[in-house]
């Protein structure tokens, strides 16, 4: 039940204070249609995130971590399989997010047409990204980092753009922004629904960053299991 | 030639040679070499910190050694150990299982991480086999220490491993339960030639169980040999007794 509690809240929340907000801004032209979209999309963004490194917790919590790593299992396929859970998960939230949406705002997430398909993947291999390198700092530093589980994809938020046009940012935030995949899904999602135009080129950009993200947290993820286990904390965290 | 050929039966399942575990602050494992033959159980002994576990777990490859080299079926650990922790499994009383599952639900998990051929069979006699049949459809949170002992004991025999590293593993059993356990061990043992590195802190267990014991103290084995022959090598009368001199840092 909690993969739906928090977006749910989510989404009731900021939907009623958008559609209050947008009482008073009449010359914002799809004031509700931004914000609610923004929230849907950037769910999809912290879940996949969370699939990763709340999945991987929760082997740690039930202390099963050793019976799999004794196994034939690879790391690297472990992680295959957190971001399977990863995309089940968010699948299913998403999808009772959007119908939420259609409910109660007459939101319809699928106006965005097939933009919506390259920006779901980019927000997923980003979120993966994030959940990889959590997954291997809570292994590395243990308890004291099993919060970044949450928090490190909110470090993003500021410099995604989510809410607001990059143009927004101070100037070094901008630059800082350009290097974050997220922030040419959300400037893209913008651009789909005020001028109908799909930003090809942001977006194949944003997805080339994104292979090296995922690449470059593969190859932390990696290095550092051969670290842990060398230091003896795998069996430290697992046990 | 297959490992578990006829004419490999007395080679070792597992050489272990200089095997040496530092730690920043410890040296918990140092220069300990042993051997398992097919069939035999070997009794890993000692105070608490002795090295105990940190040995299995490198023979697990989850610890990577400092020094020394492990050759488990004849194979370099280091170099195959995907293909070599096929014929392998483990229980510890430390380690528990995923507890969002129930026991059926976990047992054919790892039935799949292991490429268990006939799965189903598999599960379903391990679940008579450890009596848990009744419990198969319950959720593994909701077991008492001494079931989750048992589904790691039947989770551990899913795959017809070779070599079973148990790490106290009646710990939390009741005696009813655990004299049963360790018959079905020696009963494994005996039908399928299981090698078995055992460790636990009930000595009487351990003098029942193992054919040879290694008694580690620091990270180094100061004693080896049938449990009979290390009581008479310290002239005490039991294992514990054994135990306690050693435990105690009493002058051998």
């Amino acid at each position: 039940m909690e993969i739906f509690y928090w977006p749910l809240l989510d989404l009731l929340v900021w939907g009623f204070v958008t559609v209050y907000l947008s009482r008073f801004r009449q010359n914002l032209p799809g004031f509700v249609t931004f914000f609610i979209g923004a929230l849907i999309l950037w769910d999809i963004l912290f879940r996949s995130h969370q699939g990763i490194s709340v999945s991987f917790l929760e082997d740690v919590w039930s202390r099963n971590l050793l019976n799999l790593f004794a196994s034939p299992l690879s790391p690297a396929e472990y992680i295959l399989s957190l971001m399977t859970v990863s995309m089940v998960k968010l699948i299913t939230t998403a999808s009772v997010m959007a119908l939420l949406a259609w409910i109660f705002y007459s939101f319809n997430i699928f106006l965005l047409g097939m933009a919506l398909i390259p920006f779901i993947l980019n927000l997923i291999i980003m979120g993966w990204a994030i959940g990889i390198v959590t997954t291997a700092l809570i292994l590395r530093f243990g308890q004291e980092a099993e919060v970044l589980a949450w928090a490190l994809g909110f470090l993003f938020m500021p410099v995604s753009a989510v809410f607001y046009p990059v143009a927004v940012l101070p100037s070094l935030l901008q630059t800082v922004s350009r290097f974050i995949p997220a922030s040419y899904v959300f400037e893209g999602m913008r651009a789909v629904i005020n001028t109908g135009q799909f930003p090809v080129q942001a977006l194949l950009w944003s997805f080339g960053i994104n292979a090296v993200y995922i690449l470059a947290a593969g190859l932390f993820f990696k290095w550092n299991f051969a670290v842990v286990k060398r230091k003896g904390l795998l069996v430290r965290i697992g046990e | 030639m297959d490992y578990f050929s006829v004419e490999r039966m007395f080679e070792p399942v597992i050489e272990v040679q200089g095997l040496t575990k530092v730690f920043p602050s410890v040296k918990a494992v140092d220069t300990v070499s042993f051997h398992i033959y097919p069939g035999e159980i070997l009794g890993l002994l000692g105070p608490n910190g002795a090295g105990k576990t940190t040995i299995i777990h490198m023979l697990l490859g989850l610890t990577t050694p400092t020094a020394g080299e492990i050759k488990v079926f004849g194979l370099d650990l280091k170099e195959h150990r995907e293909e070599i922790v096929q014929d392998v499994n483990f229980s510890s009383t430390y380690v528990s299982m995923p507890n969002s599952l129930t026991v059926k639900e976990c047992l054919r998990v790892y039935a799949r991480l292991y490429d268990v051929k006939e799965r189903e069979d598999r599960v379903s006699e391990l679940l008579r086999t450890f009596e848990i049949e009744h419990i198969q459809n319950r959720l593994i949170r909701h077991l008492s220490s001494g079931q989750q002992t048992r589904l790691n004991l039947a989770k551990a025999l899913i795959n017809n491993p070779k070599l079973l590293f148990l790490d106290e593993p009646t710990a939390s059993m009741d005696p009813d339960i655990a004299d049963k356990t360790r018959r079905l061990l020696r009963r494994i043992k005996k039908e399928r030639n299981l090698s078995i590195l055992y460790t636990s802190h009930n000595m009487v267990e351990m003098e029942e169980m193992s054919d040879r014991i290694l008694f580690l103290h620091h990270g180094k084995i100061i004693a080896s040999g049938r449990p009979q022959e290390v009581v008479k090598s310290y002239k005490r009368k039991t294992l514990e007794e054994v135990f306690l001199k050693i435990a105690r840092e009493e002058k051998v």
